[in-house]
């Protein structure tokens, strides 16, 4: 082989070369990086501020609801000698209550109860960094359809670009771009009014960063093996079309797991989605466990070298067959 | 010169398990020359390119590029072949020299050799004043110029080239040829091309392999194909519809004949000596004779000879070749 190649080229020469072709095709069309951003902004903007779940939880909400008066034993209160019963008047409980929701903190504790953060806004902006990895690792999976639709493919197997390179290539690209698009959406998302936790600490970005790209090499891999298999790209518009509703909503993207029927639960919680949109949340809007995002990055590390592993092997069957 | 630069022995692809698209091929091309495969569309000869190219795996046989195994030793083969590929690869949204470029990333040139042979190679082709423009606003030549400069990046000692004119028009696809001969010429490449062109592989080709169904009919230089057609060919036909064929064939010189389509096909040695003497005894048992053409043998009588088919009967629409080409695509993956 050196004697062949007068440059010696290492056995991964391939990899930038074709991550760069991508990356400068997608910068050259600046619009489409827009779109992409749009999409989950509008979710953000729409879906995130559309409904103030946190409002629920005040005074307003009990408004017409008529707190009855509670009468008790009277030896339940002191002094026991006292007999008959002995009557709270509504009003007096209605006040209390009053009380109770005029607490500013009350709405953000029932919220940080249910959700775990305390404004519904910041638990579903940090779900769209999931959202646009899913979007990306998909589209970046049929762009092998197109590249060997046009022959590029071809091209490429008849160098000495190693066939693991080709398939890696498409990975990391999917990766940075995920990369790059998270970190405009969770700028956008603190712009919005995302409160960051009281325990993040910038550093935890890279962290992000690292979890968002697991998820790109399981799932890009897999959709990578699809793509190679689908003659056509209409195919793989209908899978991506069929799958990315359950697999957003059959995960914490949206609501937490904790209040969904069971059979639904059952999904989330092997739904990849979900762990990666809930390491973010505890690196950046939940108090942070070093514990819980262990075992996130666990579940996530698993599902790559997995997933990563079967993709990579149908797609390496199909390019030296 | 007569090194065997690639040398195929049983050469076989099946796909689907039952589609045999090459069918135990044998050939050599020696060192230097310029091979041409011919035949219609579908016969074959893209698969063959693709094995040889070490994109796909034969499926019984065996070949060897430059001494190198296609199938054990294909990352030797890809580094010293050069490849033109049918279809237009070069990335649209992508500069001509990114394009160039992007093809020397793929053999790991670095990139201050790479630049200097882009320029010259963008020179070669003529796309010096377009190399800053994206490929979307190149014109079907010139994109064929382009695959050809990137085909050659890695100054491969043989370049593959599948159909290298397919889809342009008669004054680019010779400028093209031009092209090819310069290679030939200034470069002393070996060349491996495939075409359903006639005249492209009798204008280009030192050697010509006639494939048809997956099997090599003939193998031959074009003067030699031609001559072993031993002799003109006069194509006639009668007013009268009885079968003439045993009395044309009973005239002195002539060689065969062959009924087809209602007129006769007769091969023979002494074309333009013996056409009057077959019209001359048909005329005398009262046959008229309504048409005659003298034809010395061209690649056309070859292929018709050898395949049974005349070339333009396999030169079907656009439409229907589009067809074809996407099932044999969709066969392949």
């Amino acid at each position: 082989m050196s004697k062949l190649n007068e440059h010696h080229p290492s056995k991964f020469h391939g990899i930038w070369a074709l991550t760069k072709r991508e990356l400068k095709k997608w910068l050259k069309e600046p619009i489409i990086l827009l779109m992409a951003i749009l999409q989950p902004v509008l979710w953000m903007g729409l879906f995130g501020k559309a409904m103030n779940i946190g409002n629920m939880f005040s005074s307003g909400s009990f408004s017409n609801i008529s707190i009855p008066n509670i009468t008790l034993p009277g030896y339940l209160v002191s002094p026991p000698y006292t007999s008959g019963n002995i009557t709270i008047p509504s009003a007096i409980l209605t006040q209390g209550f009053q009380q109770m929701f005029a607490d500013p903190n009350f709405a953000p504790n029932v919220m940080r109860n249910i959700f775990g953060v305390g404004d519904y806004f910041s638990y579903m902006s940090v779900g769209m960094i999931s959202f646009i990895v899913m979007f990306t690792t998909m589209f970046s999976g049929m762009s092998i359809v197109w590249d060997r639709r046009l022959g590029f493919l071809n091209k490429v197997l008849s160098t000495p670009v190693s066939r693991g390179a080709i398939i890696f290539s498409k990975v990391l690209n999917a990766s940075l771009r995920s990369m790059f698009q998270a970190t405009i959406i969770l700028a956008l998302a603190v712009l919005f009014g995302l409160q960051v936790s009281s325990t993040f600490s910038p550093i935890y970005i890279l962290a992000v960063y690292a979890a968002i790209f697991l998820l790109c090499l399981g799932l890009s891999s897999v959709f990578l093996a699809v793509a190679l298999r689908s003659t056509k790209w209409e195919t793989q518009m209908a899978i991506v079309n069929l799958i990315n509703l359950p697999l957003m909503f059959a995960s914490n993207t949206f609501f937490p797991i904790s209040q969904m029927p069971s059979w639904i639960q059952a999904i989330a919680q092997v739904n990849p989605i979900s762990y990666l949109t809930d390491a973010i949340r505890r690196l950046t809007v939940m108090e942070f466990n070093a514990s819980a995002v262990m075992f996130d990055f666990t579940f996530l590390g698993i599902f790559a070298v997995v997933f990563s592993f079967i993709g990579i092997a149908l797609s390496w069957r199909y390019l030296t067959k | 010169m007569s090194e065997e630069i690639i040398k195929a022995e049983g050469l076989t692809k099946v796909f689907n398990k039952h589609l045999t698209a090459v069918d135990h091929v044998n050939f050599s091309v020696k060192h230097g020359e310029v091979f041409g495969f011919l035949g219609p569309n579908g016969a074959g000869k893209t698969t063959t390119i693709n094995m040889l190219i070490t994109i796909m795996k034969p499926t019984e046989g065996k070949a060897s590029v430059l001494g190198f195994d296609i199938a054990k030793q294909d990352n030797n083969v890809r580094n010293v072949i050069g490849v033109v590929p049918q279809e237009y690869t070069a990335d649209e949204d992508l500069t001509g020299l990114e394009n160039v470029l992007l093809c020397s990333d793929l053999y790991g040139i670095p990139r201050h050799i790479a630049k200097e042979r882009a320029m010259e190679l963008l020179k070669l082709v003529e796309l010096t004043d377009f190399k800053d423009k994206k490929v979307q606003t190149y014109s079907g030549g010139m994109r064929r110029r382009l695959e050809l400069a990137c085909g050659l990046i890695n100054r491969p000692k043989i370049l593959f080239l599948d159909e290298p004119t397919l889809g342009l028009d008669v004054q680019t696809r010779v400028a093209s040829w031009d092209y090819i001969r310069k290679l030939k010429k200034e470069f002393g490449m070996t060349l491996f091309m495939t075409t359903h062109y006639l005249e492209e592989a009798d204008a280009l080709c030192d050697r010509v392999a006639i494939i048809d169904h997956g099997k090599i009919v003939v193998v031959g230089t074009p003067e030699e194909l031609k001559h072993s057609l031993g002799g003109d060919i006069i194509t006639l036909s009668i007013k009268e519809d009885p079968d003439v064929t045993e009395l044309i064939r009973s005239v002195e010189h002539v060689k065969e004949v062959k009924k087809e389509d209602g007129s006769y096909r007769i091969k023979a040695e002494y074309g333009e000596v013996t056409a009057p003497f077959v019209i001359e005894a048909l005329r005398r048992k009262g046959y008229t004779v309504t048409k005659l053409m003298l034809t010395e043998p061209t690649l056309n009588e070859v292929y018709l000879e050898y395949t049974g088919r005349s070339m333009r009967d396999t030169e079907e629409s656009r439409e229907a070749f589009r067809a074809q080409r996407m099932t044999m695509r969709r066969a392949r993956a």
